[in-house]
């Protein structure tokens, strides 16, 4: 495995730094502190509940329009600019290219997290005063939210290998919502027939599952999850990921470059 | 004795579908067929249009041919492992503006494959080179258009590649930077490297190239050594003789005649030398003098340029109607 | 291979293995999960919250409880659950979101209103949710229907069914059997002529495949009820007379000149017991019933016997 991805990935993270990209945890500091304050004053006995449900659907969501503004430039940027020139013209392939990109957009938005997950547990601890061992679920959610960034970073990254920033967003954002709402989607599909049934059932499977990743309100309640269930959740994730990467290489190895 | 061909093209083609709703072939280059020798300095020369650019992308694998091969250094054209043998600078190139003049050159040499222990050392040694060792701190969005193009040199330089394309190296500088890329091409053909560059100078070409290739509309117009090319064109002589007067026998020799002050400046064919000689003695004109002149690239340029548009336009004019003809 | 044929071909390859491996888990997934996913639905349970949380999507969200209404209903029943504490939440979820829903009314109907394990057994909640339906759909005759039934059967308030069809049919374009329904109402409350009507109007009237089998289902009870009574009739005459029970059915048969011999809905031949008494073949095959059934009997959650 060439190191020349990890240089790819460095530059990348480097990149999204210098793009200020981090300065959105001030943003989500504040709004979190602002939050344990308000909720602690008030005192309904169910300070825990929102200081969780709250902290972790703010990574979620920040994360979320992270990856999807940075990644949608990831390529189309490159090739507007005409940066990808001076790149393509050394033994980089096309495909370590896309890794790469992949693989610092992912690190960027890990470390975003870690700090988030930081804000999140000072919170909790300023409200609740004390951990309880139940709040290591936090970090089962914590994860699941990294695999949702996972899945849309590599869906931002295949529309940007064709598509202009703009659809990039929209299409990348589409998914998210009605991947949010998959469990539905495959309901709706076994109570149709025929035709519609094989297209919906076809576009259920097709669409991330993000129901089954967004775990916070079942942290937030405390509730347990299995070893077996993180483990396809992980799988699942990582299986997204490549299948999203693929056609993302499979489509840039065939672009001409204007 | 080592012959091996830097680059050998074998029939490159470019054709790009353009419209809207019915897409319409437009021949970007026909099959191009040229090769360029080890250790030369070749130029690509043609207007602007002309398929430089499109041939430099297929080269290096930015866009895909339509048909057509090509080898380079003696391997296939697609092989990526040539790549670290090449350096390429893009016309008016565009880096990352985030990073400095070194965080550059060092990100580039690590795609490169330069070895981290040398790396460092060639990134100062290349920054010397094209005389960015001053600002090699400075982020690049602040650098002017000439700290740009010497970046791009940096770059595609900075691992000692056998083979070095340039696409108009010499635009956005001023005379001097013109002088210092000069320079440098000449230094990396004395240390055995192989340069293809394109341009629409001419004067820069006639003054480094040992061959050259001249490309207009997607088509190869003439390649060959300056000096036979230049040869190949018809010599003209520079005639000055005293007095305002034209005789009318010169402008029948097909004489263009310049009156500056109190002398006549006129140019015709080398072959018309005697003849007009002869015209001037009749007229009892004063000759004062003779010159040989070498006709300079420009206009076997141009020559080569009106011939085949010439040839082009007859030949689209047979078929249909043209409205006022110019 | 050149170098970009084999990226091709692999990443080619990722993608199809992938692709497959990704349905795979996600089957794997919903096996494994609980069904978290009404309790998490259900995490705002108020039906002002959900409307304010769907941004003014208040259409979609609307569609999207609908099905998990269903769906909800349809698992439960499958697994032959006993408590539906969910249903009437989703209902007032999905009706506050979109009051046009009818569907969701006669879904009430049927199933909010009876007791478990049969439905809900919220009948007060149903008549709120109709009432409500009514308010917001003034021109709909079927949903005065809903109400009217829900009255009958459950609550057996004959007097109110009565006005509630009386009402119903004076909407333009309502059906002509609620005048009917209206009338039978006042004057054979309780009959099972009238419980028949009811039923067979529900079962033409429904589109919804689970209404259509529950509504068959309690028809076929009806069937039994009916035959059970008179049955029992019967015999308390034969006793009147002779001075003590049959002791079998076909003495039974004889003696009270019944047409044939007397089978339920599914041809098996009622049971005459020693102490007189007459018991269905296997109860379990006819839930609903209410009479026929031996001492001590615990029916089980109604099982559908019907395809459509």
């Amino acid at each position: 495995m060439s190191p020349r991805i990890v240089y790819i990935a460095f530059n990348t993270f480097r990149e999204a730094v210098r793009d200020r990209v981090l300065y959105n945890l001030i943003a989500f500091a504040l709004l979190l502190s602002g939050a344990a304050i308000f909720v602690g004053q008030i005192s309904i006995d169910i300070e825990r509940l929102v200081v969780v449900n709250l902290g972790l659907t703010a990574v979620s969501l920040f994360g979320i329009v992270i990856a999807i503004f940075i990644g949608i430039g990831l390529v189309s940027k490159e090739i507007d600019k005409r940066t990808l020139y001076t790149v393509l013209s050394r033994p980089v392939r096309r495909w370590e290219f896309i890794v790469g990109k992949f693989l610092g957009l992912a690190g960027t938005l890990v470390v975003n997290t870690f700090f988030m997950a930081i804000g999140v547990f000072g919170a909790l601890l300023y409200v609740a005063h004390k951990f309880s061992k139940p709040d290591a679920l936090i970090l089962v959610a914590l994860y699941f939210i990294v695999l949702e960034f996972l899945i849309i970073c590599s869906l931002a990254l295949l529309f940007s290998s064709f598509s202009s920033p703009l659809l990039s967003a929209v299409f990348a954002f589409s998914l998210f919502v009605i991947g949010s709402f998959a469990d539905d989607l495959r309901g709706f599909a076994t109570l149709t027939h025929g035709i519609t049934r094989w297209v919906a059932t076809a576009a259920a499977y097709l669409v991330p599952n993000f129901s089954a990743l967004n775990v916070i309100s079942a942290a937030a309640h405390q509730q347990p999850m299995g070893s077996h269930l993180i483990l396809q959740n992980t799988l699942y994730a990582l299986f997204y990921t490549v299948m999203a990467l693929s056609g993302a290489v499979l489509i840039f190895e065939r672009r001409n470059l204007k | 004795m080592n012959t091996m061909a830097a680059i050998e093209i074998l029939g490159l083609e470019k054709t790009y579908m353009v419209g809207f709703w019915r897409k319409r072939p437009k021949r970007a280059l026909q099959p191009l067929h040229l090769t360029v020798e080890e250790g030369e300095i070749f130029g690509f020369l043609g207007p602007n249009g002309a398929g430089k650019t499109t041939t430099l992308k297929m080269l290096m694998g930015l866009v895909f041919p339509t048909a057509g091969t090509a080898r380079i250094l003696g391997r296939e054209w697609t092989d990526p492992e040539i790549k670290a043998q090449i350096g390429f600078l893009p016309e008016q190139p565009y880096f990352y503006d985030y990073l400095t003049a070194h965080e550059l050159l060092d990100y580039y040499g690590q795609l490169s494959g330069v070895p981290a222990k040398d790396r460092n050392r060639r990134v100062e040694e290349v920054l010397q080179r094209v005389g960015l060792t001053d600002i090699k701190g400075v982020q690049l969005r602040k650098f002017s258009k000439g700290m740009l193009q010497r970046a791009g040199i940096a770059q595609a330089i900075l691992h000692n590649p056998k083979l070095v394309f340039f696409d108009e190296p010499m635009s956005g500088l001023d005379p001097l930077g013109r002088r210092e890329v000069r320079d440098l091409m000449e230094q990396l053909k004395q240390e055995g490297k192989t340069v293809f560059f394109s341009t629409h100078i001419l004067s820069d070409a006639e003054a480094l190239c040992d061959r050259v290739a001249i490309i207009h509309q997607g088509e190869l117009r003439g390649v060959g050594a300056v000096e036979d090319l230049t040869s190949s064109v018809q010599g003209k002589v520079e005639v000055i003789w005293q007095g305002t007067q034209i005789p009318a026998s010169m402008k029948a020799l097909g004489a263009e005649c310049h009156v500056t002050g109190d002398t006549v400046r006129a140019v015709l064919p080398e072959n018309q030398q005697d003849a007009a000689i002869d015209a001037l003695r009749r007229e009892r004109i004063r000759l004062i003098a003779i010159t040989p002149l070498r006709t300079s690239l420009e206009a076997y340029f141009v020559e080569k340029l009106q011939t085949s548009s010439s040839e082009t336009l007859a030949a689209s004019t047979a078929g249909k109607t043209l409205g006022t003809a110019v | 291979m050149t170098a970009p044929q084999r990226t091709t071909a692999i990443a080619a390859a990722c993608l199809a293995v992938s692709m497959s491996a990704c349905v795979l888990l996600l089957r794997n997934i919903d096996r494994i999960r609980p069904r978290a996913t009404i309790e998490d639905a259900l995490y705002i349970s108020s039906p002002k919250m959900v409307k304010r949380a769907s941004l003014g999507f208040d259409g979609l969200m609307a569609c999207i409880y609908w099905t998990r209404t269903v769906q909800y209903f349809g698992h439960r029943h499958f697994d032959n659950a006993r408590t539906y504490n969910e249903l009437a939440p989703l209902l007032e979820i999905t009706t506050t979101l979109d009051p046009h829903l009818v569907p969701a009314y006669e879904f009430g109907a049927s199933f909010l209103a009876p007791k478990p394990p049969g439905g809900a057994g919220e009948p007060e909640r149903a008549i709120r949710l109709m009432k409500y339906g009514i308010e917001h759909n003034p021109d709909n005759w079927h949903l005065y229907y809903d109400l009217g039934f829900v009255y009958y059967m459950e609550l057996k308030d004959y007097p109110s069914a009565a006005a509630v069809f009386e009402s119903g049919s004076k909407v333009p374009d309502a059906h002509p059997f609620m005048k009917i329904m209206a009338a039978q109402m006042a004057a054979h409350a309780g009959d099972f002529s009238t419980a028949r009507m009811l039923w067979s109007a529900t079962y033409e009237s429904s589109k919804e495949s689970i209404i259509r089998q529950n509504a068959l289902e309690h028809l076929r009870a009806l069937k039994v009820d009916e035959d059970v009574t008179n049955l029992e009739a019967a015999v308390a005459d034969f006793a009147a007379r002779e001075g003590n029970p049959p002791v079998s059915m076909s003495e039974l048969v004889m003696a009270e000149h019944l047409p044939g011999f007397p089978v339920d809905p599914d041809g098996n031949p009622y049971q005459l017991t020693l102490d007189g008494q007459i018991q269905v073949w296997n109860p379990d095959d006819f839930p609903f019933i209410t009479k026929g059934t031996p001492p001590g009997y615990n029916p089980p959650p109604p099982k559908f016997h019907t395809q459509n």
